[in-house]
């Protein structure tokens, strides 16, 4: 097992030094870094010394080295745009889309695998099948459109909730939170329900499909035949085995999400770090495109590991050979 | 005549198939299968279905902005149909043009990411060794990105690649391009899990004692055995590539105002959302959902219908 | 005699289908004693696992209990809802399906599912449950129980896992257990040691069998009494040793005739022409009839005697008798 989760973590690393050589290709040859950084009057002697400051003057792979270097300690260079560090301003905007992705992942989680195990438990119910048909025409709208249909119903209509922003925030530390005023909650219903919505979805109908043929082994059979009650039956011995498969789904839609936050902040202009990425891909911004790539990147393996060893502590088959069954 | 009547056409077999029996019983698969055709051929047609070319500067009239559906303009008395946007546009002109780009982005970037995946999937299943490891290797890292990610930050790259004042008229290749690329993976896993099956095949081992080339291999008996797997993510895939491309679009990343696609159009309404001129918003938001439904619900049904092991 | 343990009458499941109605258990009687195994064997389709799986009420949807009884020590239990059912399972009948890699929860420790099952119907604390857990495994000879109650099923070569399976199917002591298949899934050299073992617990707890299978050689070496099935029906009931030295029903010949069995000696063994027919298309009359090398006009035109009791034996209208069975179907 250990040597398992060495060779995971290798890997893992291998892809983040890839990526990060993806990021650095664009840093460093899409458009001219000394082009971005000086305006139109300068000097032939400028734009040395930039060369030598930036380190463009030596080989490729030291260059390579130094830019990973400086990555792992936070330092993304300068923002083209605003001209201020990427770190500062990613870290400014961070509290706002981890605020919004926490509140949608567990959201999707909570009612995606209790809607899941509602529809296979009552597989042939009337309620299941309305929630059922609806997820399908669910699955099939762009993000994009359920934000602005809910901004109509819920905004421009009923003017119950905001339609833009985060609402007031309380700053702690250097954490700006909406969770703590009444107008921070509120801003956070309708983006977090269209950000939540589709993964939601996804994760019930996967869990409803997992259960329905976990509901079919033999081992549920046997609980029955034991006399066991359809409680014990259902959450203990069939929805444990269905999280087994669900896990890395599961996984893998949370990371998603905060990438699907691009979206949703660009529908409801809230200030995360998702709005900040797009507006980079508009204006070419590329130290914040490479950092938001970065960080991403570091967050989809990170996840993905820890999905692989959440394996081995719910399933025991795996504890013995130390491999994917 | 007699003839005929022992031997059934070939269109006569194709009906009396199982599988034109499935279809002419899911009213699913008709109802999409007919709303698909629909908006393809009015997509396809624009130029002689729409009453206005609205890249047409001469036949714009800015006093006709904001005019609502099927209601004279209060200063040209014109009317039309759906309305008009803020510079005089008529909306429906402008969603049959737009949906012309998002069916083209649409169909193109699924047409590059199949004859990409499927190549890949060849290669990496029948040469197998270092190449297959790589191929594969790229398709995991990628997997674990969500595609619409891979999309826009293709998207970010090949616009810093591309000078200023081109950015608009690559727009378009560039989205096809990005979504292209984001999409791939899929077509060559399967294709790779069926190349690995039919390569050990007596068939095949026979065709490669007789000397034919690893070319003509794959192309005549590997791949009309994967033709039917990959005919359902291609469906699948068009449904996302519309959405992906739409996305882009709204996000402002994608087709430009000049060569606005559903998403753009969607983007230009959300403007009007609040002050009133809901219809520039409301009709390409319905069409888009409508086109996507459709194009998904079909995809599923085929999924269904053909039944492969997918995965 | 002691009243039976379990008594089952007239029992009829059927299935709606689209093309009518399937009767995969058609009118069975029989009863089983205290400590007395009774095995019910028969070709697969032909409905004796469908049997139990009506016993406990573990039929799946749309199959049915059409009509008939099954009474448990003289209380009838075929009628119970769901709830009140799911007090006899486990408790009062105790069941062991075939494939024992597949029977077990691969998440949870086996003790966890033992101590489950104890505490649901013996309402004793979680300490003396686990005693009771190490004590069931024990009793079906899993060494050093202390020490794998906290095991996980893959730790288990498949023999201990039907042993483990049957420990669990027998921790809250009920009086009746079904064995659908229990052996079929194992190597040779452990089926004996299972059926060995399904037949100490028999004789030591007065407890009563229905062991379903397929090999008339488990049947012989295990069973008191045996029930044949073909197509739904009962062919054949009575003590196993009577069965296999005269039976009376040609289909339970051709089985013997065709089934190497130790105490019949060396000779050929002779397969019964044709198959069993599928359950919607059975023929009128008898349903063995088509095959049956003895066939007549009313075997054609008249289904079979119905068995009621012991007594009947054979539900064939010409019954055989020692001479022509010894002759065999050749």
């Amino acid at each position: 097992m250990i040597a398992y989760v060495i060779r995971r973590v290798f890997q893992s690393f291998v892809v983040l030094l890839v990526v990060g050589l993806v990021a650095f290709s664009m840093f460093r040859f899409v458009g001219d870094p000394i082009d971005n950084m000086l305006g139109q009057e300068r000097t032939q002697a400028d734009v040395e010394r930039l060369r030598t400051t930036l380190g463009l003057d030596q080989p490729f792979p030291v260059q390579y080295a130094k830019f990973l270097a400086n990555a792992a300690q936070g330092n993304f260079g300068v923002s083209y745009r605003q001209g201020r560090p990427v770190a500062t301003i990613i870290s400014e905007r961070a509290p706002a889309t981890l605020e919004l992705a926490l509140v949608s992942g567990t959201l999707a989680l909570v009612v995606g695998i209790g809607l899941g195990v509602f529809t296979a438990i009552r597989r042939n119910g009337v309620a299941s099948n309305v929630i059922m048909t609806t997820s399908l025409i669910g699955v099939s709208l762009p993000t994009f459109l359920i934000g602005i249909l809910l901004i109509y119903v819920f905004s421009v209509s009923l003017g119950w909730l905001p339609s833009f922003g985060r609402g007031e925030t309380t700053q702690i530390g250097g954490w700006s939170t909406g969770f703590l005023t009444a107008s921070g909650l509120k801003a956070l219903i309708l983006p977090s329900i269209t950000l939540g919505l589709y993964q939601m979805t996804l994760i019930m109908r996967l869990v409803r499909s997992e259960m329905l043929e976990v509901l079919r082994q033999d081992y549920i059979r046997f609980a029955r035949a034991r006399g066991l009650r359809e409680r014990s039956v259902n959450f203990r011995h069939a929805l444990k085995n269905t999280m087994v498969p669900v896990i890395t789904v599961v996984g893998l839609q949370l990371g998603a999400i905060i990438a699907f936050a691009i979206i949703t902040e660009t529908v409801f202009q809230w200030p995360g770090v998702g709005l900040l990425f797009i507006n980079a891909i508009q204006f070419v911004d590329i130290p914040v495109m490479a950092a938001y790539l970065m960080l991403i990147s570091v967050m989809f393996v990170g996840i993905n590991l820890i999905v692989d060893l959440l394996y081995f502590a719910i399933d025991p088959r795996l504890r013995i050979d130390g491999r994917h069954a | 005549m007699s003839d005929a009547a022992h031997e059934p056409s070939r269109l006569a077999k194709m009906l009396d198939s199982d599988f034109a029996y499935k279809f002419r019983t899911s009213p699913v698969a008709m109802v999409s299968t007919a709303v698909t055709l629909l908006l393809v051929l009015a997509a396809i047609f624009a130029p002689l279905i729409a009453p206005l070319d609205p890249f047409n500067p001469a036949s714009l009239n800015l006093m006709n902005g904001f005019t609502p559906p099927s209601t004279p303009n209060q200063f040209t008395g014109e009317s039309f149909l759906l309305g008009t946007d803020d510079q005089g546009r008529d909306v429906y002109s402008t969603i049959l043009y737009g949906m012309r780009i998002s069916l083209f982005v649409g169909f193109a970037a699924v047409a590059f990411a199949m004859v990409l995946g499927i190549s890949l999937g060849l290669i990496a299943g029948y040469v197998g060794g270092w190449t297959e490891t790589i191929i594969m290797r790229i398709a995991d890292v990628q997997l674990t990105f969500p595609s619409i990610l891979v999309a826009m930050l293709i998207t970010g790259v090949a616009k810093g690649f591309t000078p200023v004042e081109y950015r608009d008229s690559m727009a378009i290749i560039v989205l096809i391009v990005a979504i292209g690329l984001s999409d791939w993976v899929q077509f060559a896993r399967v294709v790779r899990g069926s190349t690995l099956v039919e390569k050990n095949k007596e068939y095949v081992q026979a065709a490669r004692l007789i000397g034919r080339s690893p070319f003509t291999i794959m192309l005549k008996h590997i791949l009309p055995n994967v033709l039917s797997p990959v005919l359902v993510i291609a469906t699948i895939s068009l449904a996302l590539a519309i959405i992906a491309e739409a996305t882009l679009s709204f996000l402002g990343v994608g087709a430009p105002p000049t060569q606005p696609s559903l998403g753009t159009l969607i983007r230009i309404g959300q403007g009007y959302l609040y002050s009133g001129e809901w219809w520039i918003l409301f009709f390409p938001a319905v069409t888009l959902l409508a086109l996507a439904l459709a194009v998904n619900l079909l995809g599923d049904w085929l999924r269904d219908a053909l039944n492969p092991k997918l995965r | 005699m002691s009243q039976p343990v379990l008594s089952v009458r007239d029992l009829i499941v059927e299935i709606p289908t689209r093309h009518g109605l399937l009767k995969p258990v058609d009118g069975v009687s029989y009863d089983i004693s205290p400590g007395e195994i009774l095995g019910v064997v028969g070709e697969s389709g032909a409905g004796k696992s469908m049997t139990g799986n009506a016993v406990i009420g573990l039929l799946d949807r749309p199959a049915r209990i059409a009509s008939g009884g099954i009474y448990l020590n003289g209380e009838r239990i075929d009628n119970l809802s769901l709830a009140q059912l799911r007090r006899y399972r486990g408790k009062q009948i105790g069941m062991v399906f075939q494939d024992p890699l597949t029977s077990l929860n691969p998440l949870l420790p086996i003790g966890d599912q033992l101590t489950e099952t104890i505490q649901e119907h013996l309402g004793v604390s979680g300490g003396e449950a686990h005693n009771r857990a190490v004590a069931a495994l024990d009793e079906v000879g899993i060494p050093a129980a202390k020490e794998r109650i906290g095991s996980y099923p893959h730790e288990f070569s498949g023999g201990m896992r039907q042993r483990v399976v049957i420990a669990l199917a027998l921790c809250a002591e009920p009086s009746l257990l079904i064995a659908d298949e229990p052996t079929t899934a194992l190597d040779v050299s452990v089926q004996a040691q299972i059926t060995s073992l399904l037949k100490r617990l028999c004789r030591e707890r007065g407890m009563a069998v229905m062991l379903v299978t397929h090999d008339m050689g488990v049947i012989a070496e295990t069973a008191d009494r045996v029930a044949v099935m073909y197509a739904g029906k009962l062919a054949e009931l009575g003590p196993v040793r009577e069965v296999i030295t005269s039976p009376r029903h040609p289909y339970t010949d051709g089985l013997m005739g065709s089934t190497p069995l130790a105490s019949k000696g060396k000779r050929r063994l002779h397969q019964i022409p044709g198959n069993m027919p599928r359950l919607g298309q059975l023929p009128d009359g008898c349903a063995f009839h088509p095959r049956c090398p003895y066939t007549q006009d009313r075997c054609k035109a008249d289904p079979g005697p119905r068995l009621k009791t012991c007594d009947g034996r054979a539900a064939c209208w010409f019954p055989l008798d020692g001479a022509q069975a010894a002759k065999g179907v050749a």
